[in-house]
Parts: C-alpha cells; sequence; structure tokens
C-alpha cells in the first residue's frame, strides 16, 4: 500500500474518467444493444392545443417492421396513470394529470400521442408517418399575462384557471425583516423595473435515450438521466411496478445541466411497453424531439421594485413574478421560482422583502430545472436593479454594492428570507476581480470612447452572486412542500487486497465524481488516489441516493463519504489496538497508518482489511468487516459567491457585441480539485453568457417552436465565446468537514447580469436603460437609434442564423 | 447495396440501404459506438471521423458514399496503446467534462491541426466552428489543440493514419 504523505485534496489531478471518454469506450444509452431488442418511436402532436378526434393506426400496424403501435387507450385504458410532481408548493396548487400518452387533449406542441414499435429504428420512424391522426383544434396560450387574464381560454378546461398556483414570502409576516410597502413607500428613492428571463433550452449533448430490457428477475432500465434513484421510486410509484422488481442504471451520460432531472413519459412509455412485448425496447430521440419535449429552463417575467435612501442605502426590495410551467407540473418545475426566491436579497443586507410568484400553464413544453434553477433568475433581477440604482443615485455601481453587501466580519449573517450564510468574503473576491480586470484602466477608456463618440463604445458590467448549495437540509425542504428529502449516502468497501470501493448516491454525468471522490476517499483512508474505484448510478449497486442536481453532490455526497470513511477508521481502530497489543488510547491514526503513540510501531488500514478478511486473529466480538455506510443529511446550505466583471464592445452602427473581456472571481471554499473547479466555472460562464446574448426560444402564433434544432437555436461555438479569466479565493464553509461549498451553477448565474449590465452600460448615453435578452445585434442597435425605456422592441422570432453572435459568424454550420 | 469500408484498420463488406448514413451504418452495423450522433441538422459535430484522412461529419454522409474509402474513427486513433497526441493533450488540459462532444472534437482538432501545424487561438476557434459543446465553454478544447500542436510533429494529423499493419481493437457497444 502506497501511503499518501501529501493531501489529494487541492490537487488538480487529471481525471479518471477521461479514458474511455476520449478512446470512445463508453457506454451512452444508445450504444447498448440486447438480444431481441425492438426499437419505439413517439408520434408527436403538431398542435399546441387541440382536441384528439380520432387516431388511426391501422396503416401505420402493417407497416414493414412494425411489431405494434399503442395509443392512451392501449397503454392505459382507464387514464390512470399521471406523470408525478415532486414539488406541490401550495395546498390548493392545481395538479392537472399529465398522461403517458395523451388521450383526448393535447396542451403543447411535441406531447405525444401514440408511439410505434417495430424492428429497427428507421422502421419505427417511417412508420409513425402511416398514423392518422385528427385534431380539432383549439385556442393557442402563450403569453402569461393574457393567460392569466379574466375570461381567458384555458389550457385545461376542468381546471377552472390557468394560475396554477400562488407562492408568497414576505420578511414582515415571517419575522425575518421589515415590512416592503412601508419601507417603498417612505423611500427617498424607488426604482421599478420589468425584466423578462426568456426560455432556454438545456441542450445537453447527449439526446435523451432509455432502454428497458424485461427479461431476468427485475425490470432492467438504462436511461440518459441524471436522477437514477429518484426516477426508479417515482416509476414504481406512477406505474405501480414493484420497487424491488425495478433496477435504473445510469450508464454513461452526456451531460445534464438540470435537463435530465425528470420522469419521462417516454421512459413510462419503454417500461409498459416493454412489459406488455416482453421484449427489450430502445427509445433514443432526435435531437428535434430533445427541443420540442424535453422540458425548458427559465421564462419568467420579473417586476422588481427597489428603494433605497439618497446616499445609497437599501431599504426594501419587492418581487413579484409570473413564471411559466408550460402546460404542466414538471418533477419540481413548480418549484423553481421558489429556489430562486431566497436569493433576490442576494450578498446584500435588505431590510425588508417581499416575493410573490405566480405559476402559469401556457399551450408549451413544460418548464423545469436548468442550469442555476431559479437562482440565475433572481441574481439577474437584483444585479440589473442594482445598477439601474446607481444611475439613478449617481454613484459607482461597484461602490453602491459595496455599501450594501454582507461584511467580512459579520458572517455567519442571517439574511430577511432567514437562511443563515455561514461564511464569505465579498471584499476579497471583488478587490482580486478588480485588479484581474484593470477596473481603472477600463473605465478611463470608456470615458475616453463616450466623449470622442467612438463608433465602438465600451461598456463594464458588474455582477456579485451568491446562492445557496448542497441541496439540502431535509426540514427545510419539508417546509418547503419539498416531495423528498435533501441527505445523500456513501458506502465503502475495503477490499482483502487494500483497494476501496466507494458507492455513492450522488450520480455523475460529467462532473469528474470519479476522480473528485477518489480524491476524497484517498486523504480519509490514506490509500492511494489510484487504488480507489466508484461506483454510482445503478440502483442494484448504489441502492440509496438522491442523485446530482443543484450543486448538491460535493456538499452533500461528498461529505457522505468523508462520513462513511470515518466510520470505516473507527472500525479498524480496536482491530489495530488487537494486532499492536496495545490500548486503543494509545494509537492515532495519519496517512492509512494507526501507530503507538511516541513510538514507529504501527499497522496500515490495508493490513487491517487483509486481517479482517481472514478474520483469523480479531479481537472478541468484532465484526469481521471495515465495511461502512453513512447517509448524510446537512444541517445547513453553503453559500458559494463570486464576483465577475465583464468589459463590452457595442459597434453602435451594427449592433454587434463583442466581449473584450471576462474576469471572474468565485469563491466555492476548498477546491478538491481546482481543474475541475475550473471546467465548471468555464462551461457555466458559456451557458450564461448565451443567456444574455444568443439564446432563446421562439414560438409562432400558432404555438410551433420555431428555435426546434440546433440550426435555429443558437448554441454557441468556440467561434462565439472568449477566453474568461478565472481566478478563486478560498473562504471555507464552515457547516461541513471539508469546508467545501459547491461550483456547479457559479459561472451561469453571475455571467448574464455581467454581460447585460456591460452593454447597457456601454449605449446608456443613448437613452436605453434596458434591453431584453438576448441581446442581439438587431436589438442592441435598435435600442442606440430609439433609446428604448422598456423591455421588447425588434428581434423577437429572429433568433439564431448567426443573429447575436460576437463575431459577426453565423451559427455552427 | 453491397460496399467495401475501411475502418480503423479492418475492411468491412456489408449489404446496406441506400438511405443509410454513414454514422448509422459506423455505429449499428459496425459496432463502432465510440461515434456519437447528437442532432439532425449536420450542426453538432459530434459525429465527426475521417473519410481518407479528412474530417467529415458522417451523419452527412450516406454510407454508400464511403464504399472504397478508408475511415478513422475516435476508436482507431490510439497506437500500440500509445494515445494520440491529440487525446492525450484533451486528458492533460482537462478539455472535456461528460465527454459526448469529445469523439468529434478531437476528430476535428486532428484535421484542424494537418491543416495549420501552430494555430493561434483564434484559429483553433474558427477551426471548431461546427463543433458544439454545452460542457467546456471551450476554453480548455482549444487550450488542448494548442498544446497538441506542440507536441506533434508536422504530419501526425490525418495522413499518418494512412492504413498500415495496425492491430485494432475494436469494444462493441455491450
Amino acid at each position: 500500500m502506497t501511503a499518501t504523505i501529501e493531501p489529494e485534496v487541492g490537487k488538480s489531478r487529471r481525471r479518471k474518467e477521461d479514458e474511455r471518454l476520449i478512446t470512445g469506450r463508453t457506454r451512452w444509452t444508445d450504444n447498448i444493444t440486447l438480444p431481441g431488442m425492438l426499437h419505439m418511436a413517439v408520434l408527436r402532436s403538431p398542435f399546441a392545443h387541440a382536441k384528439i378526434v380520432s387516431i388511426d393506426t391501422s396503416a401505420a400496424k402493417s407497416a414493414p417492421g412494425v411489431v405494434a403501435v399503442f395509443t392512451a387507450r392501449d397503454l392505459d385504458p382507464d387514464s390512470s396513470i399521471g406523470m408525478p410532481c415532486a414539488w406541490p408548493i401550495t395546498p390548493d396548487m392545481k395538479a392537472p394529470r399529465r398522461p403517458v400518452l395523451a388521450a383526448d387533449q393535447v396542451n403543447f406542441a411535441g406531447e405525444g400521442v401514440a408511439v410505434v414499435v417495430a424492428r429497427t429504428s428507421a422502421e419505427a420512424h417511417d412508420a409513425l408517418e402511416e398514423i392518422d391522426v385528427e385534431y380539432d383544434e383549439l385556442p393557442v396560450i402563450l403569453d402569461m399575462e393574457a393567460a392569466i387574464a379574466d375570461g381567458a381560454p384555458l389550457v385545461h378546461e376542468d381546471q377552472g384557471s390557468n394560475t396554477s398556483a400562488v407562492w408568497k414570502f414576505d420578511s414582515g409576516e415571517a419575522g425575518t425583516g421589515g415590512n416592503v410597502e412601508e419601507a417603498i413607500s417612505s423611500a427617498e428613492v424607488v426604482v421599478k423595473r420589468r425584466f423578462r428571463q426568456q426560455r432556454l433550452v438545456p441542450a445537453f449533448m447527449e439526446p435523451r435515450a432509455c432502454v428497458v430490457d424485461p427479461t431476468g428477475t427485475q425490470l432492467t432500465m438504462w436511461s440518459a438521466t441524471q436522477v437514477p434513484h429518484i426516477l426508479r421510486v417515482m416509476s414504481a410509484l406512477t406505474l405501480g411496478i414493484p420497487e424491488h422488481k425495478l433496477r435504473v442504471i445510469a450508464p454513461d451520460v452526456g451531460g445534464g445541466f438540470g435537463g435530465k432531472i425528470g420522469v419521462l413519459p417516454e421512459e413510462m412509455m419503454s417500461l409498459l411497453v416493454a412489459q406488455k412485448l416482453g421484449k427489450p425496447v430502445k427509445w433514443n430521440e432526435s435531437r428535434s424531439e430533445t427541443m420540442l419535449a424535453a422540458h425548458h429552463g427559465r421564462d419568467q417575467i420579473q417586476d422588481i421594485t427597489i428603494s433605497a435612501t439618497r446616499d445609497g442605502q437599501v431599504t426594501g426590495l419587492k418581487v413579484e413574478l409570473l413564471a411559466n410551467l408550460g402546460a404542466y407540473n414538471g418533477l419540481v418545475g413548480t418549484g423553481v421560482p421558489i429556489l430562486g426566491a431566497f436569493m433576490f436579497n442576494a450578498i446584500y443586507k435588505i431590510p425588508a422583502y417581499h416575493f410573490a410568484c405566480t405559476n402559469v400553464y401556457t399551450t408549451t413544453t413544460l418548464t423545469d430545472a436548468y442550469r442555476g434553477a431559479g437562482r440565475p433568475e433572481a441574481t439577474f433581477a437584483i444585479e440589473r436593479i442594482m445598477d439601474e440604482l446607481a444611475v439613478e443615485l449617481g454613484v459607482d455601481p461597484l461602490e453602491l454594492r459595496e455599501k450594501n453587501w454582507i461584511k467580512h466580519e459579520e458572517f455567519p449573517f442571517t439574511t430577511v428570507c432567514g437562511l443563515t450564510y455561514d461564511s464569505g468574503n465579498y471584499e476579497a473576491a471583488t478587490a482580486k476581480a478588480k485588479q484581474l480586470f484593470d477596473y481603472d484602466g477600463l473605465r478611463a477608456e470608456q470615458e475616453k470612447r463616450r466623449a470622442s463618440g467612438d463608433k465602438v463604445q465600451l461598456g463594464i458590467g458588474i455582477s456579485t452572486f451568491t446562492e445557496m448549495c448542497g441541496l439540502a437540509p431535509s426540514r427545510v425542504l419539508g417546509s418547503l412542500d419539498y416531495g423528498a428529502g435533501g441527505w445523500e449516502h456513501a458506502a465503502i468497501r475495503m477490499l482483502p487486497t487494500g483497494k476501496v470501493e466507494v458507492i455513492t448516491g450522488a450520480s455523475a454525468h460529467g462532473q469528474g465524481h470519479e476522480t473528485a471522490w477518489s480524491q476524497i476517499v484517498a486523504d480519509q483512508l490514506g490509500v492511494a488516489f489510484e487504488d480507489v474505484e466508484i461506483i454510482h448510478g445503478d440502483t442494484q449497486s448504489s441502492h440509496k441516493g438522491m442523485d446530482t442536481y443543484g450543486s448538491r453532490s460535493l456538499v452533500v455526497g461528498g461529505i457522505a463519504i468523508v462520513k462513511a470513511a470515518e466510520k470505516v477508521v473507527a472500525k479498524a481502530k480496536p482491530i489495530a489496538a488487537h494486532l499492536l497489543e496495545c490500548a486503543e488510547d494509545d494509537l492515532e491514526f495519519a496517512n492509512g497508518k494507526f501507530t503507538v503513540k511516541g513510538t514507529d510501531t504501527s499497522t496500515g488500514i490495508a493490513d487491517i482489511a487483509l486481517a479482517v478478511f481472514a478474520a483469523h486473529n480479531l479481537p472478541d466480538g468484532v465484526e469481521p468487516s471495515l465495511d461502512s455506510d453513512a447517509t448524510f443529511d446537512p444541517e445547513n446550505f453553503s453559500y458559494p459567491h463570486g464576483t465577475h466583471l465583464c468589459a463590452a464592445e457595442v459597434d453602435t452602427e451594427t449592433g454587434r457585441v463583442k466581449l473584450r473581456s471576462y474576469v471572474c472571481v468565485d469563491d466555492v471554499g476548498v477546491a478538491v480539485n481546482p481543474l475541475i473547479v475550473e471546467g465548471q466555472v468555464h462551461g457555466g460562464l458559456a451557458q450564461g453568457i448565451a443567456q444574455a446574448l444568443f439564446e432563446g426560444t421562439e414560438h409562432d402564433e400558432s404555438g410551433t417552436l420555431t428555435t426546434g434544432t440546433f440550426a435555429d437555436y443558437l448554441l454557441p461555438s468556440a467561434a462565439d465565446l472568449p477566453s474568461f479569466t478565472t481566478d478563486r479565493t478560498e473562504t471555507p464553509s464552515t457547516t461541513n468537514p471539508l469546508g467545501a461549498k459547491g461550483v456547479g451553477e457559479a459561472g451561469t448565474i453571475a455571467s448574464t447580469p455581467a454581460v447585460v449590465n456591460a452593454v447597457i452600460d456601454a449605449v446608456r448615453h443613448f437613452g436605453v436603460n434596458d434591453i431584453e435578452m438576448p441581446l442581439t445585434p438587431m436589438r442592441v442597435w435598435h435600442a442606440v437609434q430609439h433609446g428604448t425605456t422598456d423591455a421588447g422592441g425588434p428581434g423577437r422570432g429572429e433568433a439564431g442564423g448567426g443573429l447575436g453572435s460576437i463575431d459577426a459568424s453565423g451559427g455552427a454550420q | 447495396m453491397r460496399i467495401t469500408v475501411t475502418v480503423d484498420g479492418t475492411k468491412y463488406t456489408d449489404e446496406v440501404e441506400p438511405r443509410t448514413l454513414l454514422v448509422h451504418h459506423l455505429r449499428e452495423k459496425l459496432g463502432k459506438v465510440g461515434t456519437v450522433v447528437g442532432c439532425d441538422t449536420s450542426n453538432c459535430g459530434a459525429c465527426t471521423v475521417h473519410l481518407d484522412g479528412h474530417s467529415v461529419k458522417s451523419c452527412s454522409v450516406l454510407a454508400v458514399q464511403a464504399d472504397g474509402c478508408e475511415v478513422t474513427t475516435i476508436e482507431g486513433l490510439a497506437r500500440d496503446g500509445q494515445l494520440h497526441p491529440v487525446q492525450k493533450a484533451f486528458h492533460d488540459n482537462h478539455a472535456l467534462q461528460c465527454g459526448f462532444c469529445t469523439p468529434g472534437m478531437i476528430m476535428q482538432s486532428i484535421d484542424l491541426l494537418a491543416d495549420n501545424p501552430d494555430p493561434d487561438e483564434q484559429a483553433v476557434r474558427e477551426g471548431l466552428e461546427g463543433n458544439l459543446c454545452r460542457c467546456t465553454g471551450y476554453q480548455n478544447i482549444v487550450r488542448a489543440v494548442r498544446d497538441a500542436a506542440q507536441n506533434m510533429s508536422p504530419g501526425a494529423g490525418p495522413e499518418a493514419e494512412r492504413i498500415t499493419e495496425t492491430k485494432h481493437v475494436g469494444v462493441g457497444g455491450d
């Protein structure tokens, strides 16, 4: 056994995962082929809202290669199956049944109405064209405000309203702060804004897929999912499959970003169809299907009011949201705005706060978690309005932030929402960012360009952020009516040869858990990094877990591993004492060895594992096993934070935006693997910048998604993005033994407002105080020409095609 | 139709439908599942392979068009247990996260370096414009390609893949 002296945590280890991924020896769900396997394809509604008059499947049934065709009547004859929602945010929240296949009515374009099962995928897709469905169109409901107006047509006639639920938080009523109405009515300065969070497509690179094998003793389902454990229990509850008869495996999964949280109708269809036919069935969607039917993210209208004293002390914040659920409640989409509710106050000391959110049904694809899930929306609103307040007050936007943020010496700090931020150092992160950015130099250049009337204007955008990571203390989830706990499970098996198997309930799909978890275990047990194997994503080997989302894996799952390792050491100690013939109290454990204090007599954890395996010489009454497991429920969230600075050049003649520089300093507490942390930040920045400049879904008036492929929806390529300057400060979390905070959403949360603030700053002297996202050249140009004072203007319906590209290059060809 | 394609050094003769795309032929008939499909509009580049030494999106080539040609996939890059310099650079520079775009990115990067052995950052970004990644923000991919350029002898691009006596170890799907 190699004892590790130098700690593994903190090392920029190259990833264990890479070898299979760079050589093509991967196990994507679509790679799985089983004997006798059939292929399933889904017929999707072309209409956003329509009655189904009739479905004729006779021609499809006799098409080449077709084994079976199913409609809702075949799969769910008594219309009893409903897709699950795990977050009933209010007792009176509406819960329209979301069927596996639409039987009588379709409520968004892309909703499934029939499935074909055939020998090949091509034959299944060919046969879809043979199905004849007669629809009777209903009114399309796309606009949230129109949807909740009196007399509006209803998505679900039986629900009586398009309002799903109204959720409120008021600091005065909760006793966590003052009364907002009083604060605003007595304020010296009040700024109001309406912001729109456009709808985004998560756009993980691997489309969704599943394979169900009904042969053998259990139903086995492979799925490109983030949540194999949740999927197993939810499938059991949804379809009545005995849970012990269902095994769910998430093999290699090609990204998720929240978009693969969910229990999919297609997964349920596959389970039902495979059982009916007694044969393995594969469903593998096209990108166009993903765009249409996989859930979208964001889509909020935010009315924000902030009040302050003339010298810049914020006195109140009022937030009123409309959140678009799409046609049904998603698995957790109903609660996404609530995750944001606690983050509008951000890093600031705000004495009075009121939040109200109205969740609205429209005839569109569902929305649910997408990278940051509620927190990017909240951060955008507060960071945009802080800039607008700074303009109103005539102060530097960075100085205004400094005046209001929680000082380093004030931690732990309980916010106006009642959350207790454990640690943070906004001063240090901001100072470092300013220095890397050359803030003062760029401000001087901005002045010069503005004075000379340069056609290319320069703007500087600031965004600070914090987020609640490490979802979550189960009692908090309970208080928010979330349908599950927030704990995580881990188990450690000590093998006779000194190697270690670690089982985690987290389910990695790109985050590098196999590497980071190995580093944690190496330090805890004093074994070599290479001697640790991480097992995840299969409910048979990892029987218990809450999976990966919301930057929870490390700060909940990683800590569960620490706890399990502590138990291994505790189990080993009496055995070590027995072998070394000393008292337990005389032993100390370090670097994988139990040493008798003050001597060089020692025995290693690997030696003890072998002694336990042989079990020839163990103390009386001691079980021959070092294996341990732990379920960790965090006492608090973790609160990473950061300061992001963006310099944007705006060509006032064309509206083209070019990011001149982007600097961010994130504080994620202790970084287990700085290389992975940096990579997570880069990816997050790309997604957040894309929301600011490129991405956004568009529907035509008939409810058709007109951005339904990568040719129409502008996902940025390498040519569309700059290089970023990233750095870190390290303020350890005080609520977990690793001091870690979570990083997966950081870049996404802060970058969108940083970029938009920069663009607005560049053209503010033209009378511009807002531009609706994405900031396409057309919208920016229009704002410069007309000095918009409100969101909107032309540009809607003009996504893709290179509009908004940083370097005038078209979308990826 | 009957076609013969040499893939990663092995000659395969098969009957294919005229409409079969090269990527589906590779994946479904030949078990070359290292090459993946990420979209249906030839935008994402995940399916990029080399056809007679030059990168193509294998979703945009019919299998019959590859008749008599040589195809190199991500599975055929490593030689004698040694990674291709671009594969190694992707690992060294943390240029992948979920790894789904990685086969295409690596194949395209090799092609790019064959055209331009010492590209600057902008040249790499433009050369990879047809390959989408959602995880990395591209920064480490760009770094990896430039790193590989420093570690490759000229001619280590696709031309070095001309079929010689190589032992190919294929890995099936499952």
